[in-house]
C-alpha cells in the first residue's frame, strides 16, 4: 500500500461510499418496484427497514451519502476554483467534520427506536 | 542502537528482484552504520560496496537533478539522493516504484514512461517565420509556466498515482506536467494539438485529484494544479482562464 496522505484517503473513501450508494440504489429499485404488487406486499417488505440490523445498515448509508456529497463539493472546488488545490487537505478535514456534524442527529433518529426511544412520537420498530 | 561519534546503526529492508536467480521478489535486510547527514543514496552505496555487490539501483548526478534514483522509501516515492538519513528513523524500507515494470532490484523500466512523455510533444512547436531576434516574452508570460519547467522526469509522480497503477495506458502526471510547460508558453503554437491529445480517454480526465503526485514530487511542483489547469484549458477552450 502506498503511504498517501489526505488526498489518497479522500479518493478511496469517495470510491467506496460511491459504490455503497450504488448498491443501495439497486436495493431501492427493488423495494420501490414492490408497490406494483399492492399495499400489503409493499408494507410487509418495507417493514424490513425497521429491523435493528437494517437500521445499522441505513446508518452506514447515511454516513456514505453525507461524505460522498460533501466530498463531491470539495472535488468540484478543486476542479473549478483555481486556488482550490492549495486547500485540498484542509477541505478534506472540513468535509469530515461536516459529515460527522450532520451524521450525529440523523443517527439519533435512526438508532433511538432500537432502544425504545421514539424521537418522532411513534416507533415503527419491528420485532425480530 | 549505539550512537557514537554521530553515527548510528539503521536497518534497511530492501525489496530485491533478481530475475534468473529467484523468480519472485523478496525482502532482504541490511544493517548499516550511518551518519545523520548521509543521504539514503550514500547508505545504498555502502550496502553495495561493503555488503552485497549485487544490489542494483540507478544513480547518476546524485544531486537531485538527473532524476535517476526515484524509489519508494517507507511507502512514499522519494529521490534517494535528496533524503537525509536523519529524517528517516532507524528502520527503513526501500522498494522500486509502483506502476513501472521492475527490471532488477530498484531499477524499473522507464521506456513506457518516456513513450508517454513523447506522446504529448514536449518541445516548442512554432512554424511561424523565424523572427530576426529571439522570441521575446514578458516576465509574466515566463512566470505562467515556470513551475512546470522544473520537472526532472524522475517518475516519482507517475509511480505514486493510483490511476497509473490501474491503467498503464494513461499518460500519467509527468507527461501532463511537461505538456503544461508548452501549452502555457506564449511562444508555442502547439497548444491546441496537445490539448486534443490530452482530452481523449487516456488523457487528463483520468486524474482523480488524489494529490499523491504533488506530495511525491522532489522538485515541489504542484502537479495536480498543473493537471487541473490543463483540464480547464480543455473545458473552456482557452489557456487564458487561470
Amino acid at each position: 500500500m502506498y503511504r498517501g496522505q489526505s488526498g489518497q484517503w479522500s479518493w478511496l473513501l469517495h470510491r467506496v461510499t460511491g459504490l455503497a450508494i450504488l448498491l443501495f440504489l439497486l436495493v431501492h429499485i427493488v423495494d420501490i418496484t414492490l408497490i406494483g404488487f399492492g399495499p400489503t406486499i409493499y408494507n410487509d417488505a418495507i417493514s424490513i427497514f425497521s429491523l435493528w440490523p437494517i437500521r445499522l445498515v441505513s446508518l452506514a448509508l447515511i454516513g456514505a451519502v453525507l461524505f460522498h456529497a460533501f466530498n463531491g463539493i470539495r472535488i468540484i472546488l478543486i476542479d473549478f476554483w483555481a486556488a482550490g488545490y492549495k486547500y485540498q487537505s484542509q477541505m478534506f478535514y472540513v468535509v469530515l467534520a461536516v459529515t460527522i456534524l450532520c451524521f450525529l442527529p440523523m443517527a439519533y433518529f435512526v438508532v433511538a427506536p432500537i432502544f425504545g426511544i421514539c424521537p418522532q412520537g411513534s416507533c415503527s420498530m419491528t420485532a425480530m | 542502537m549505539a550512537a557514537t561519534n554521530g553515527t548510528r546503526s539503521v536497518q534497511v529492508k530492501i525489496k530485491r528482484f533478481q530475475p534468473g536467480e529467484k523468480p519472485e521478489p523478496y525482502w532482504q535486510e541490511f544493517r548499516v552504520q550511518v551518519e545523520g547527514n548521509d543521504r539514503l543514496l550514500d547508505t545504498l552505496n555502502k550496502i553495495k560496496w561493503e555488503q552485497d555487490g549485487t544490489l542494483t539501483y540507478r544513480r547518476s548526478c546524485a544531486h537531485g537533478v538527473c532524476g535517476s534514483d526515484a524509489m519508494r522509501v517507507n511507502g512514499r516515492n522519494r529521490l534517494a539522493c535528496k533524503l537525509l538519513m536523519q529524517d528517516l528513523g532507524s528502520r527503513i524500507s526501500v522498494e522500486p516504484m509502483l506502476g513501472f515494470p521492475v527490471i532488477r532490484d530498484l531499477v524499473v523500466d522507464m521506456d513506457p514512461f518516456f513513450a508517454k512523455y513523447e506522446k504529448v510533444k514536449p518541445y516548442l512547436i512554432n512554424n511561424e517565420p523565424l523572427p530576426r531576434t529571439e522570441r521575446l516574452q514578458s516576465a509574466e508570460q515566463r512566470e505562467r509556466y515556470d513551475e512546470t519547467t522544473k520537472c526532472i522526469l524522475c517518475g516519482a509522480c507517475t509511480g505514486s498515482c493510483p490511476s497509473v497503477w490501474a491503467n498503464a495506458e494513461w499518460v500519467g502526471p509527468a507527461s501532463i506536467v511537461n505538456a503544461h510547460r508548452f501549452i502555457f508558453d506564449s511562444r508555442d503554437r502547439g497548444g491546441a494539438e496537445r490539448l486534443q491529445i490530452l482530452s481523449d480517454r487516456t488523457g487528463v480526465w483520468r486524474c482523480r485529484t488524489i494529490f499523491n503526485c504533488t506530495e511525491a514530487c522532489p522538485r515541489g511542483i504542484h502537479v495536480t494544479d498543473a493537471i487541473e489547469e490543463v483540464k480547464r484549458a480543455i473545458l473552456y477552450g482557452s489557456t487564458e482562464g487561470d
